[in-house]
């Protein structure tokens, strides 16, 4: 009986299943590791900056990717006069959209919105920077594969190098970068670090807390336990 | 407190009593404090599924004190800021990361809004599973369905606040439901949004629906819903009527004080409870993109129709029950008779104390019909979230008509099949 009933329950999420499935490659980076966050805001500000901005994020947070004030002054601060400034993008709204058709989307919180139930944003976005292709029928002579038709040319090509679409639909590199492909996977990935870390800047401190309360919280039921036993012991 | 009492206290340095007697003479303190905990009889055969009303009450209590402290950083407006994002959005990631402990407290309120809806879901079925709503309860049922009527508004008017696309889009197809009401629906619609679209005038309407009107209605089903409660006396987990079997001082034989042998065992749920909330809340607060939905990520942008809008999960169940009406009737389009079918897969709660004819109200003394019909009313209750969490389909549809068919036939049918099962007599006196 109970598996016919569990078997009913789950007979819709098997005829749902079989969808159009995104692909995508795993995030290899964990935003632990701060020297990679730390390549990955200088990317940031160089490739990204210049289009998209980052207005939730100060640039005085980035003293925890273990950044000083100045460093922060001295190499990544562009867009702004004083360090309590948010990361404004460089360009403004209303040209961009003349230039664009659209203004390019603030990036902030991008690592928490593209995640869907193929992957993590930091997989979609690990996966896209990856991804671009020439293709000479778009405006911008770029395409993506797992961004059909996107608007934003590939910014990182000069990293990367040129991709193209073999006749088997599989990615090729057709012109190298400046970087080897085990490098440009491993700066997309620190980049993609830094964008997990901005979309939460406090993500790690919550998990320590959680720990924390938890502990608090255990030894607490365990008093609360006793206490209740202690009372009910007369009641029968 | 001033010393020109001190020859009042008592030799063992208490002042109770003269405090406590200036009071009772002016306000009923002691007489309610006795009336509703430490005099209130409650059965001794309470189960795991009686912790969730004063679960609900904590979770009430959690939601109006982070409530108070997000309002104080969070602005209703749908203008855009020097950086092109709405305020409204902007000021929710403000509460994020510039306010201190802002995270902590605008996650407490997202996790407790989903947390509010599962403890009441349990409350409801640990009532459906005892027959709370029977006689003499049907009142105390009828504010409790009150209060998830409420509790709906509460979360839809607050789901819109963050202003993200789903904020956006999730109330623009709520608020156009309206609009297949016939003759008035369409002038009705523009009256509910203030504007012809999702706009300022829509967010800061709901935001004075959110923090004042609901809650203040809210509470104040509460208060009835737990008075009403307190004149009955509870249910249990046998059905029995404890004050029908008393002691020569008038308390029920199977009685025991709330205070403090109730009080004592709800502290050990609230703890366990805590546990789960906070695992959610420091660990997965996003609920897997069910308590904070992804695309509302994305600040609202009338101009981009999200490929796929879902509600927040404890809507999908009723939503699904809308989309499985699709056929016109009485010259009346289908999506009317969707709203008409989801308006009274909630209001038919209120029916339950009318429609069981059943003798016993335990689901421990009722036949296999009864408990047939609830496995079946609760598999099909999973089964149209899920579905309402997806994109139509032809297979969903049609299986969310016939699950649409048994959530009904468990309330419709029930003056029969109620009648007709068999049943063993509920014992006099509760068992463990």
């Amino acid at each position: 009986m109970k598996k016919i009933l569990v078997a009913l329950l789950f007979a819709p999420l098997m005829a749902f299943a079989s969808g159009a499935a995104l692909h995508l490659d795993k995030w290899p980076g964990t935003v632990a590791d701060k020297p990679a966050l730390q390549n990955g805001a200088k990317l940031f500000v160089n490739y990204c900056l210049n289009c998209h901005g980052a207005s939730f994020l100060r640039y005085n947070k980035l003293t925890e990717l273990g950044l000083t004030e100045q460093q922060i002054k001295d190499n990544l601060m562009f867009t702004a006069e004083k360090i309590g400034e948010p990361m404004r993008v460089a360009a403004r709204t209303e040209d961009q959209k003349k230039w664009f058709g659209a203004a390019p989307p603030d990036l902030t919180i991008i690592a928490r919105a593209r995640a869907s139930e193929y992957g993590s944003g930091a997989d979609w976005l690990y996966t896209y920077l990856r991804q671009f292709y020439r293709d000479d029928n778009r405006p911008t002579g770029w395409n993506n594969v797992v961004f059909e038709n996107v608007g934003m040319p590939h910014i990182l090509w000069e990293l990367q190098g040129e991709q193209i679409l073999n006749k088997d639909h599989k990615l090729e590199l057709a012109v190298p970068g400046k970087l080897a492909p085990k490098d440009y996977d491993k700066a997309v990935s620190d980049l993609v670090g830094f964008m997990v870390w901005m979309g939460e800047p406090m993500q790690e401190q919550r998990q320590t807390i959680g720990w924390f309360v938890l502990a608090f919280l255990a030894v607490l039921c365990v008093f609360a336990y006793k206490l209740k036993k202690e009372y009910w012991k007369d009641i029968h | 407190m001033a010393n020109t009492n001190f020859e009042k206290y008592k030799s063992d340095g208490s002042l109770q009593g003269n405090l406590l007697e200036w009071f009772d003479a002016r306000f009923p303190a002691t007489a309610m404090w006795k009336g509703h905990l430490s005099e209130y009889y409650a059965p001794k055969n309470f189960n795991f599924w009686y912790f969730f009303g004063s679960l609900a009450l904590l979770v009430l209590v959690i939601q109006i004190v982070t409530g108070i402290f997000l309002v104080m950083h969070y602005k209703p407006d749908a203008s855009l800021n020097a950086n092109g994002v709405p305020v409204a959005f902007a000021s929710v990631e403000y509460i994020m990361r510039d306010v201190p402990w802002g995270w902590m407290i605008r996650y407490m309120h997202s996790t407790g809004a989903s947390a509010f809806f599962i403890v009441v879901y349990l409350h409801m079925f640990r009532g459906l599973m005892y027959g709370s709503y029977r006689k003499p309860r049907e009142l105390t049922w009828l504010f409790g369905v009150g209060i998830f009527l409420c509790l709906m508004g509460e979360a839809f008017f607050g789901y819109l606040l963050p202003w993200g696309q789903m904020s956006f889009w999730g109330a623009q197809v709520i608020v156009n439901l309206f609009s297949a009401i016939p003759l008035i629906g369409e002038p009705l619609s523009i009256w509910l949004r203030g504007d012809f679209v999702i706009g300022d005038a829509t967010l800061n309407r709901f935001f004075s629906f959110h923090v004042i009107a609901f809650p203040l209605v809210l509470l104040g089903l509460i208060a009835a819903h737990i008075l009403a409660l307190h004149e009955t006396g509870s249910n249990n987990p046998d059905g029995v009527e404890i004050k029908a079997k008393k002691d020569e001082k008038g308390i029920p034989l199977d009685g025991i004080p709330f205070h403090p042998y109730y009080t004592v065992k709800d502290i050990v749920g609230v703890v366990v409870f805590l546990m789960a909330f906070s695992a959610i809340m420091f660990f997965s607060p996003e609920g897997g993109g069910y308590f904070l939905e992804r695309p509302n990520f994305y600040p609202a942008d009338p101009l981009k129709t999200p490929p796929h809008i879902a509600p927040v999960w404890y809507f999908t169940p009723y939503y699904s029950i809308l989309r499985a009406m699709v056929w016109p009737l009485f010259g009346l389009d289908a999506k009317f008779w969707g709203v008409v079918a989801m308006g009274a897969s909630v209001m038919i709660f209120a029916a339950l104390p009318w429609l069981d004819k059943s003798p016993v109200k335990s689901i421990r003394y009722r036949g296999p019909i009864y408990k047939a019909f609830l496995t079946l009313f609760v598999i099909s209750f999973f089964i149209l979230g899920y579905l309402g969490t997806q994109s139509p389909s032809y297979w969903g549809e049609k299986i969310s008509q016939v699950c649409s068919l048994i959530y009904f036939g468990f309330f419709l049918l029930m003056p029969w099949y109620s009648k007709v099962d068999k049943y063993r007599p509920a014992p006099d006196r509760v068992t463990k």
